[in-house]
This record gives structure tokens, sequence and C-alpha cells, in this order.
């Protein structure tokens, strides 16, 4: 399959720029792959018997009378149960010296699901952080970012959500990681013994920007594989999609497009949310749930790359330092996960929404008696305690480091609540606090 | 209509959706076409003609197109197909029917038709042999769940015409014969029940479009209180993401007193479309008692579908809102989100390398979106006595939520009514987070809305809306002071003007969109809440310091919201009252 006989080699570019070679071809296919002067390229544009080609490790010493040979395909992956355990670069090759993946050959980039033939994402995804589980709680086909500044440990988060959230496979797509952060998926997915569940595909800094362009879409076919073709329940974790989106304007750049806002192309949304939408709970039992990364600058959310993000994916998870606490935690103002209305106090305890509510009301109170404070203004009796809670409240629950059952989460919270405030200040449903509230 | 003296024409360049193609023959701007693809053929539209050169946007993925593929044209524009059947559906953007789909995935190449041709209705005449009629003129009807739809002389027949013959009562399908007319000439055309239409270009076959001014109900406090929207008006909600624009649309859509809503997701979230199939065929039209999906249609063209397409989707819901129009129906047509369609707009206008206008958007955008909304409105039909509405309803998704974008600040000029989200309010969960203070509606100075308001709601009506605002303003200004001040460096009546604009906001403005009871409210409760509310903002009461004035009006908050978790004039909304006339008797002056 791979290569036929009588591949036709052309050796005369017309055009090289620094993303791009132009040659005269024959029988080119739209979104063909192609192999120039030894390095993989796609083709992005047809022009009369003019093949422009993109070359994504840059074209530098590339000759006029390179070699060029097309493949007749799109960039494809061979899929089967052996995919498992497995590290691959953003071609699909193994990187982990092991043999090659036999299976079935499938083209990245597939058609999307007919959405009259979804299903209401429904199943909890526990991940034992509460910041998470309590506040903004995970659903099986959802899409959902952590958004972080680049000195926030969201790798670290993503792993243990990772390895906690009981998926049965579990895909890893890496742009621009470095060379750590891959050591760290690698030992930590080793560690937990779960390597098997566990399909690898990554970019590292090492290796040329452009490729990463590819990740993602060999990530989602192999998800997709084992979602469709086994009816499995799969995470993919996409990181860092900042790095993919400025693969992009790279691209588009070079490619002299006439950029849109923050030097994005005009086409940034369409796609990331042809990734994201890949989300999906199938009608068979299998599903597709995205968790990605989107770091930040400075904490900036109106960046065209995480402001697209978040008109995308069912909410956002924001990473930030508490220096109260001097703990990273998950920001409860800023984090929203727009499915959890469809999980919580059904398959989490009744108590949940109520609970949830009454305490980010008290710990927004207590922002606002520490702008009073920073004010110069006296503070009440009430903003005392709201303070009080709020440290413990973000010690004991915000903080990602903790892990915890979602019942164990909801005991911590009505006992902060017994010990600061009344039951009218709480203002929690009756029914609940007759059942919960214990002096 | 003979298949030879179609235009052809041959691939001759490919980037991306954008394909120039070589035509051997004349072709029109916005011709449809089809790349033949080995067995699959690909829709495509003309959007530029440069001498042989047709450039032409293709509605699905061009992967695998090779130079010197055939392209065939088909000498009509983008058209939807007109006929009963229409309702209850699940349409993409081209109108194809995606139950109708095999796969789980889509398959590009597949088209399907968006009417059942099998299903027999029961027709019933309107007119009679000898009428005169034009196009439009209803000559039948049938029940489409429980709407009245109106068979109609096709939209594209000029001129006027004679019946000649109608069908007696009885079982038809949408492809029999029902009718013959004769024009002046004295040729005959048969007609069936179905027709097609351009959707570019807007339908107007009625006598004429008035300023719009009886109120649409919309059970949306927010907008009925405060920023009413009219039958056959427009609007738009722009708002930062996480903003609650969907679930706001998605709440009108539910609610508002419509007979056909149609739905356009257009460039958005697969799963919210998921919602509203869900929800739908469950949940009942709180005025007739039937299922929502009854009279509801759906254009879901998701952000993951063509971009091309996503362009099409609105125009395919316009039109579809226009036919409904002409049957003398309330329509209620709501777009989310129209950005994504100028995006879609401005891929195409980069990919074609035209001039960009600001942030890279086409330099007509401003003059496409006005066309757009200027096709919904309030009309009279050719028809004795019959008008029929479009009320449009469209979101915009401004780039980091700033309101100073392109798409904003057009929309802006060509929608009567603002609903701008504010991301403070949202982010304290004050949901809808319409901000009640820069948000309009212009149709609050027509005179024949102020009219029309003052016979539905009562003379003092306007009056009292007006007030509520102001107690609004004023509280956000001595907000102000006392954040200035401290809580003990104003006056305690600075703390009661406050307190009084929480209690509009907590009472009227906040609405919970996902309660059974909340997320709807008549017109009658409105008012009777407003009334209430007013008369305690006309209270003077006594207080011995500023805590108390909080912990007062905190409490009457409460039993406020439980009346509004209350079905109207239950007893526990009366037992929450007669509390509230407790609670007041206790710090009255
Ligand atoms: N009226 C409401 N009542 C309660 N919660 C709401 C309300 N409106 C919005 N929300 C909350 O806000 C979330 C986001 O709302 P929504 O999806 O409507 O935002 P949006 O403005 O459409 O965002 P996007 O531009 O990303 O599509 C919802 O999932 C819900 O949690
Ligand atoms: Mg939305």
């Amino acid at each position: 399959m791979e290569s036929q006989a009588f591949q036709k080699i052309y050796t005369k570019l017309t055009n090289i720029t620094k993303a791009t070679v132009t040659l005269k071809a024959a029988d080119v296919g739209y979104d063909e792959m192609a192999l120039v002067h030894g390095r993989r390229a796609q083709v992005v544009k047809l022009m009369g018997d003019q093949v422009t080609l993109q070359v994504f490790a840059g074209t530098e010493g590339i000759p006029t009378n390179a070699e060029v040979t097309f493949m007749g395909r799109p960039p494809q992956l061979k899929v089967s149960e052996d995919l498992g355990g497995r590290f691959f670069n953003a071609y699909g090759d193994p990187i982990d010296g092991g043999p090659d993946v036999e299976g079935e050959i499938r083209d990245t980039g597939s058609p999307s699901v007919n959405p009259v033939r979804r299903m209401q994402p429904s199943q909890f995804i526990a991940t034992g952080i509460a910041g998470i589980d309590l506040n903004n709680s995970l659903v099986s086909g959802q899409k959902i970012p952590f958004f972080a500044d680049p000195d926030q440990p969201y790798n670290q988060v993503m792993a243990s959500v990772a390895l906690r959230a009981k998926a049965d496979k579990i895909i890893l797509g890496g742009m621009g990681l470095t060379n750590d952060d891959y050591l760290y998926f690698k030992n930590v997915f080793e560690n937990a013994g779960a390597l098997d569940r566990i399909v690898s595909f990554v970019n590292t800094t090492d290796n040329p920007p452009v490729e990463r362009l590819l990740v993602p879409d060999m990530a989602l076919t192999a998800a997709e594989y084992f979602a469709v073709d086994h009816d499995q329940n799969v995470l993919v974790l996409l990181t860092d999609m900042t790095l993919f989106a400025d693969a992009l304007s790279i691209v588009s750049n070079r490619m002299d497009q006439i950029p849109s806002k923050d030097s994005m192309p005009g086409s940034l949304y369409s796609d990331l949310a042809r990734i994201y939408e890949k989300a999906v709970q199938f009608p068979s039992g299998g599903s597709i749930t995205i968790v990605a990364v989107t770091t930040l600058s400075g904490g900036d959310i109106t960046h065209a790359i995480p402001d697209n993000t978040g008109y995308i994916t069912e909410g956002q998870l924001f990473l930030r330092r508490d220096t109260e606490i001097g703990k990273v935690i998950v920001d409860p103002f800023r984090s929203l996960s727009r499915l959890k209305q469809l999980v919580i106090g059904t398959q989490t305890r009744s108590d949940h929404p109520q609970v949830m509510n009454a305490a980010v009301r008290l710990y927004a109170d207590a922002a606002n008696a520490r702008t009073k404070l920073e004010n110069g203004f006296d503070l009440t009796d009430y903003d005392e305690r709201t303070l009080d809670f709020a440290k413990e409240y973000s010690e004991q629950l915000l903080a990602i480091d903790v892990n915890l059952d979602t019942d164990t989460m909801l005991d911590i919270a009505w006992d902060l609540f017994v010990k600061y405030f009344t039951k009218a200040e709480v203002r929690i449903k009756k029914e609940f606090v007759d059942k919960y509230w214990k002096k | 209509m003979e298949k030879n003296n179609k235009t052809t024409g041959k691939v001759a360049g490919i980037v991306s959706n954008l394909v120039i193609v070589e035509v051997d023959g004349p072709v029109s701007q916005n011709e449809i076409g089809f790349i033949v693809h080995g067995k699959e053929r690909l829709m495509a539209e003309i959007i530029k003609v440069e001498g042989v050169n047709a450039f032409i946007q293709v509605f699905e993925s061009t992967r695998g197109v090779r130079i010197g593929a055939k392209v065939e044209f088909e000498k009509h524009m983008l058209e939807v197909t007109l006929g009963p059947g229409i309702l209850s559906r699940n349409y993409d953007g081209l109108q194809n029917d995606l139950d109708k789909m095999k796969g789980v995935f889509l398959t590009r190449g597949e088209y399907t038709d968006p009417l059942n041709r099998e299903v027999k209705w029961d027709f019933k005449p309107l007119a009679t042999k000898g009428d005169r009629v034009t196009a439009g003129s209803w000559l039948g009807e049938v029940m489409e769940n429980s709407i009245s739809h109106k068979i109609m002389v096709p939209f594209k027949m000029e001129g006027r015409y004679t019946v000649k013959k109608i069908v007696e009562k009885g079982e038809y399908t949408v492809d029999d014969t029902v009718a013959v007319v004769e024009d002046e000439e004295g040729n005959e055309t048969s007609l069936t029940m179905v027709q097609k239409w351009p959707v570019k270009v807007p339908i107007k076959a009625f006598k004429h479009k008035p300023r719009p001014f009886r109120l649409l109900e919309t059970g949306v406090r927010c907008i009925d209180t405060l920023n009413p929207i009219t039958e056959g008006g427009t609007g738009f909600i722009p708002g930062a993401f996480g903003t609650g624009k969907t679930v706001l649309q998605h709440a009108i859509s539910k609610q508002a007193e419509a007979d056909v809503v149609i739905i356009a997701a257009c460039g958005e979230r697969a799963n919210e479309v998921v919602e509203v199939f869900t929800e739908f065929p469950e949940l009942e039209d709180p005025r007739t008692g039937r299922k929502l999906i009854e009279r509801t249609t759906i254009i879901a063209n998701t952000s993951n579908m063509p971009v091309a397409a996503r362009e099409a989707s609105v125009y395919t819901a316009m039109t579809l809102g226009e036919y409904y129009r002409s049957m003398g129906l309330k329509v209620l047509l709501i777009a989310d989100s129209t950005s994504r369609w100028a995006q879609a707009l401005r891929e195409m206008s980069n990919r074609l390398e035209e001039l960009p206008g600001p942030d890279a958007y086409p330099m007509d955008l401003s003059a496409v979106i006005s066309n757009f909304y200027s096709r919904a409105g309030f009309v009279y039909l050719n028809e004795k006595d019959a008008t029929g509405s479009i009320s449009f309803i469209g979101t915009v998704s401004p780039a980091g939520g700033n309101l100073k974008e392109p798409v904003t600040e057009s929309t802006r000029k060509a929608a009567r009514c603002f609903y701008g989200l504010s991301q403070d309010r949202a982010d304290s969960k004050r949901y809808p987070a319409i901000d009640p203070i820069d948000s309009y509606s212009k149709y609050l100075e027509y005179p024949e809305v102020q009219k029309n308001l003052a016979e539905n709601q009562g003379d003092e009506w306007l009056g009292n809306v007006l007030k509520a605002r102001d107690i609004l303003l004023r509280g956000k200004e001595a907000m102000e002071q006392i954040n200035i001040l401290g809580d003990d460096g104003v006056p305690i009546a600075f703390h009661d003007r406050f307190w009084k604009s929480e209690l509009i906001d907590f009472v009227i403005l906040q609405q919970d969109a996902f309660d059974k009871i909340d997320a709807t409210t008549s017109l009658e409760r409105q008012k009777y809440m407003l009334l209430s509310v007013l008369s305690v903002a006309d209270s003077e009461f006594e207080f011995k310091d500023f805590e108390v004035v909080s912990t007062f009006y905190k409490e009457m908050i409460n039993l406020y919201k439980q009346m509004n978790y209350s079905e109207f004039e239950s007893d526990d909304f009366k037992k929450h009252e007669s509390e509230l006339q407790e609670l007041l008797k206790t710090k009255m002056k």
C-alpha cells in the first residue's frame, strides 16, 4: 500500500518560499501528502499545472532540483488495538523504538458526526479535584480547556485528571511539549501502570513547529477508532493548543494571508472548532471527551486564542496561584463547566448544586471584603468570617492537590458553613440544612 | 430545463474550498454547480466571475479533488424547497434533511430531500374556480402539525392569473397537482404543493410592511418589561463567551408567542443543537399545550460543518421564515451566532484576496447585515385582512468581548433592540446578564408601540417602566458613592436607594431560565410584579443603621424570589406575599 512502484519523481521546483515549494505536476489531489527532499509536505494549492506544497519541516536547504514524490493520499493513520501503549510523532510514526503498528488505514480529519446522531452527554467524570468535581463538573463527551499561564503546573493537573478519570483509553496529543514534559508524561503513565490504555502523539520543541498541525487530527483519528469501533470512552488530552494556534499563524503568515486579530488567521475559529467538535457522545455508548490546555499570556483571556477557544468549548478551567495559601487553585469565578447541570444533583448527591452555589457566593463575599480592606474601610464581623472561610475553602477544596470523592467534598463544605456562618447566611433549602447541618 | 444546454466547466485551481473553474458557456453570479469527483458530486456556488473563470465556494471539503475535474452548473441559485412538512425537521444549512442521512458521520456529497414525497396531506381548497390570483395567493390549506399551512401560488410566478381548476378536498401528496391557473395570455400552469425559491432573494409577496407596532411576548421579563421587542421586530444579543446568549435565545424560542419558530444554529456547538433535539419533543408550548417541536424547524450548521454552508444557513432559515409569514403566521427566527456567518464571509473574502475592511472583514459587511435584518418585519398580505410577521433575534459573539468590533457595530445599525450581555453580570450569576442600563429597545419610542402597550398593559405602564429604569440608574450611582466613601461615610438613604435598585434587579431582571415556573412570566404577571416592586420603592422605611438596610432588603428579596418560583396567584404565591406584607410593616415609616 505504502509506495507504488511506478511513482513519478519530479525534480524541478519553480518556486520556494519559507514554508512552501511549487512545481509543475499532474494528477495531484487537493490535501494530498508528498515527500520533498525527504521531508513531508501537503498540497495546499493547485493552480493550473502548478502545485504548491507546504513543507512541514520548513524549506531550509531545499534545492530547486529536489526530488518530489506524491503519495496519492491525505494524512493517514493505521489503527488497531496495538496502538495502546505506544508513542508516535506527528506523522504517526513510532518514536518509542517499537515496531510499526499494523492495522486498518484511516484518513485523518474525517467528516463530522451528523448532529442528529449525537447523544446528549450524560456521564459524570470524577477527577478527585474539588475545583473541578464540585464547582465545574466534567461530563463525558465534553470539551474543555485549562486556561493557565505558562508557569502553572497544567500538565501535571491534566495527567492526574487523566489517570483518575475512568476512561477506557487516554490519547495524548502533545504539541510543542518540552522534552522534560514529554518524559514526565511518559513516567507518570508508566508508574501508574496505565501505559496500555494510553496512546501518545507527540511533537516536542525539538521538532519543527508546523508539524504540530497534524497532531490533533492524529490523536482524534485514534480516538474515533476506539470510540466508534470499540464503543470505548476515550479521553483526549491536547496540550498546548496555544502552540498549535501559533503554528497556524506561522503558516498563514508565510503564505501571505491577511491576518485578523492578534496576527491569527481569520479562520482560527473554524480551525479550532473542527478539532474540539470531535468531542461527542455516540448513541452506541462510545464517547470522546477532550481536555485541552490553552496557555495564556499574563492571564489575558481576550487574546484571540483563548477568546476563540472560549467560544467553542463547553467552559474552561482557570488555574491561578492563590497567594493567600501559596497553592494553585481552580478559580471558581473564571471557571465554568457548561455541562455540569446535566449531572450535578442527579448523578451526585442532591445537595450538590445548592452547596456549590452557596460556597461560591460566600467566597465572592470574601473577595468583596478583601477589596474593602484594601481600600482602608472597616470590616464587619460578617466580612471577617467570610475571609476566614475563604482561606479554608481555598486550602481544603479549591487547591489542585486534593484528591477526594464528591461526597467528602460536600461534607467538607458543610463543615465550613457550620464553622463560620449561620443558617440564614448560607441560604440553602431547608431540607438539606435539616439533613447536613451538624453542629 | 433541458440537460444539454447547461454550462459545464473544468477545475483549474483549488485553494481550500475556493475553486476556480474554466467554463464553456454562460454562468451567473450565485449560480449553483456541482464538482464531479468520482461518485461524489460536491455542491458549490459561484461568487465571482473573471473572463472564462468562475470562482466557486464549495459547500464541502475539497480533499482529493483534481485539476480538470468536471463541473456542471444548474442554471439556478441556491434554492430551498417549500411545501408542507418543513416543521419539526432538522436540516443542515442547505436544507438537507439530517435525519434522512444514513451514517453516524456526514458523508460528503450526500444531499437529501427536505420534504416527504409519499405522505398524504388533507388538502382543503380556499380558492375557487375563476378567482384572480397572484404570487403568494392562498389556493388551499393543509394541517401541518396544528398549523394551517397555506398552499400558495408560487412566488416565482409573475403577473396575474385566473384559477382554472382546483381539486376537491381530499388526500394528496405534495407532488400531486392541486390547481391549474391561467395567465393573461391563456397559458396554463399546473401547481402542486411544492415550490422553490432562491434563498438570497427576499420573498416580497405582500402588500406593505408598516413599522412593527404590536408587542411580542417572550416571557423574559428583562425584555418584555424593560426593552420589549415587537411582532416583526429585530433585536440582537451581543456578549462575550459564556455570558448567556444561547441560554437566552433558547428560552425565547421556547416561550415566545409565535406560531412558528425557526432556529438557525450557525457555526456554534453541536451539543447545543442536540439539547434542542432532546428537549423540544418533550416540552410544551405554554400557550397551546402542544409539543414545542411541532412548531419548530432547526437549521443546524454547526461549527465543524462546512464554512460556506454556514453562510447559506442563515439565508435558508430566513427564507423558510418568509414562506411561513406569507401564510399569515407569526414567525420567530433566531440565529446563533451571526458572527460566525460574518466570519464565513471573511474567510472567503480573504481567499478571494479582496481589499479587506476593519479586522479583515469584507468592506460590504455592514450592507450585508442590514439587508439581512431588513427581511424581517410585520406585513399586510395580499389576502384580505391577513397579516404575518418575522421577528428576528440574532446573537453576536464579539472578539474579546469588545463591542467596538465590526460585526457588533454593523448589527447595531440594523437591529432595533440591543440586548447587551454584561460580563460582570454573568460573572456574578445575575442571569439573564442583559445590561439594564446600556440595553435599549427603539420600539419604545414608536408612538404606535406606546399606544399598543397602553391598550394592553394600561396607561400607566410606560411611565412605570421608565421609573424602574430610573431607580436602577440611581441605585448604581448610590453604589458608586458607597464604594468611594465607605458604608458609614454616606447617609443611610444611599443604602436604601442602592437596595431599591437591587430589589428590581433581583426580582424583575434576574430570571432563572432553568426553573420551570420562573423561566417564563406572562405579561399579566410581569405587570403585577412590577407594580408590587414599585410600591415598595415608593415606600419610606425607618432604619437604625446601614447594616439593617441590607438585612431587611435581603429578606424581602428572598420572599419575592419565592413568589417568582411559585405559580402565579397560587396559595404558595399568596403565602409569600402576605409574609412580605408582614415584613414591610416592621420597617414602614
Ligand atoms: N439564564 C440563565 N440562568 C442560569 N444560568 C445561565 C443563564 N444563562 C447562562 N447561564 C449559564 O452560563 C452558561 C453559558 O451560557 P451560554 O451557553 O448561553 O453562553 P453563550 O453566551 O452562548 O456563550 P458562547 O458565546 O460561548 O456560545 C450556561 O451553561 C449556564 O451555566
Ligand atoms: Mg452560545
